[in-house]
């Protein structure tokens, strides 16, 4: 078949459309920058997981390990069961502690790895036993107005 | 009776709409079943891509990297009252890939791709070059409406893409280097936030069903046009009018079914 300029240019458009693709891909979404392939599944029950949701962050020392990948409501002890996707790179102790901490003063809600000092490690299936639930405003504040009242009465 | 008359009007558009809609499925579906050539002989198909594709690339890129540019400008201005201008980039980069890139690419390409189209083919039809060709026992569906039908398919979603690409660009442009937001929480704010299947995917995924509509909506105007100067220009007009509105109501419909505020 002959070759002709047309063909030049119809290829630099489509090589063109599918870089695009490929940089909106790397650069804008999160393709590039986190691999859930290699990973490893811990749970944990909170009491109250306030405003945490699926994809929430996990954060070990400020660095991401992991995402929530899956949030319901465990009708035997009635606490939330939070599912959690780890990168397999990263090992944490059997004593590790998960808190729901908020970034900022409005931001989102991410569970936050406070490491233990056990010999064993997670596995896949573990369950993390020591959790601290998210802060409620509202718990706070009545907290906060009920001391206030009864430090008033000495 | 003048009230009569117009009841009667009203019915009788009524029924010529609906009889155009099933025409244009008809018409949808021949093209699909005579695809095969468009295929075989790609060399047509790819003589229209130059024309709806690489012809549209200048308007399509200068409009990406101004909307962008707009984004990028008023977010700012609006994110600054709440202090998260490092969520710029979140703000360009999630508007643009969910919402802007596919529609306003399309609308573009409805203007500039597909009113040419329609055009086009009207004067083919008002020239009798298509009863020519039936004449000749060539199928116009296979040889003229095919060809550009797939040419419309492939180009809107890379066109969106590069819509897309261009206007982050834009964004960053003067989001960091005019006003001089942090770079470095521009790109990883948006990295976090935009999701590749969830907002990438779902934008491409809705580029696609724009461009399948707006072309065949271009050609089947083009093909129904009366074979006049003045059916011709009016398929034309039908063509923008028509699948710019498609445009935005599908929008709405694919958004609810895609993006259902998880």
């Amino acid at each position: 078949m002959e070759r002709t300029t047309l063909d030049l240019w119809v290829g630099i458009f489509v090589v063109g459309g599918i870089a695009a693709l490929v940089m909106l891909a790397m650069k804008v979404g999160n393709l590039g920058t986190y691999n859930v392939s290699e990973a490893y599944q811990v749970h944990a029950y909170f009491s109250n997981i306030g405003g945490l949701k699926p994809k929430a962050s996990i954060k070990s020392a400020g660095v991401l390990v992991g995402r929530v990948t899956d949030i319901s409501l465990d009708m035997e002890r009635y606490e939330a069961r939070v599912t959690m996707s780890l990168d397999k790179r990263y090992q944490f102790p059997k004593d590790t502690a998960a808190k729901i901490l908020t970034s900022g003063l409005l931001g989102e809600q991410y569970i936050g790895f406070d490491v233990g000092g056990d010999e064993a490690m997670l596995k896949n299936g573990d369950e993390v036993k020591m959790t601290q639930s998210a802060v409620v405003l509202e718990d706070l504040i009545g907290k906060f107005i009920y001391s206030k009242a009864e430090g008033s009465t000495n | 009776m003048p009230i009569m008359k117009s009841f009667r009007n009203i019915g009788h558009r009524v029924v010529s709409a609906v009889w155009r809609i099933g025409l244009a499925t008809r018409f949808f579906l021949l093209t699909l079943a005579y695809s095969g050539t468009s295929f075989r002989r790609f060399h047509l198909t790819i003589k229209e891509l130059f024309s709806t594709g690489v012809m549209s690339l200048i308007i399509i890129v200068v409009a990406g990297l101004f909307v962008g540019m707009v984004l990028g400008l008023q977010g700012y201005e609006t994110l600054k009252r709440y202090g998260s201008e490092s969520a710029l980039g979140v703000m360009v980069a999630l508007g643009l890939v969910r919402e802007l890139g596919p529609v306003v690419a399309a609308l573009l390409f409805a203007s500039r791709a597909g009113s040419a189209m329609t055009a086009e083919i009207g004067l083919m039809k008002a020239t009798e070059q298509i009863t020519a060709m039936e004449m000749m026992a060539v199928n116009p569906i296979a040889r003229i409406v095919a060809p550009r039908f797939w040419a419309g398919v492939i180009s809107m979603p890379l066109l969106a893409a590069m819509f897309s690409a261009v206007g982050v660009f834009g964004g960053y442009f003067v989001g960091v280097i005019q006003i001089g937001v942090d770079e470095g929480s521009f790109w990883s704010q948006m990295q976090a936030a935009v999701d590749f299947r969830e907002d990438i995917l779902n934008g491409v995924l809705k580029s696609f069903v724009f461009g399948t509509v707006v072309t065949v909506i271009a050609l089947f105007e083009g093909y129904d046009a009366p074979p006049t100067a003045e059916g011709v220009s009016g398929a034309t007009t039908r063509t923008v009018v028509t699948s710019s509105l498609a445009i935005l109501m599908l929008d709405f419909i694919l958004t609810a079914i895609m993006f259902r505020g998880n």
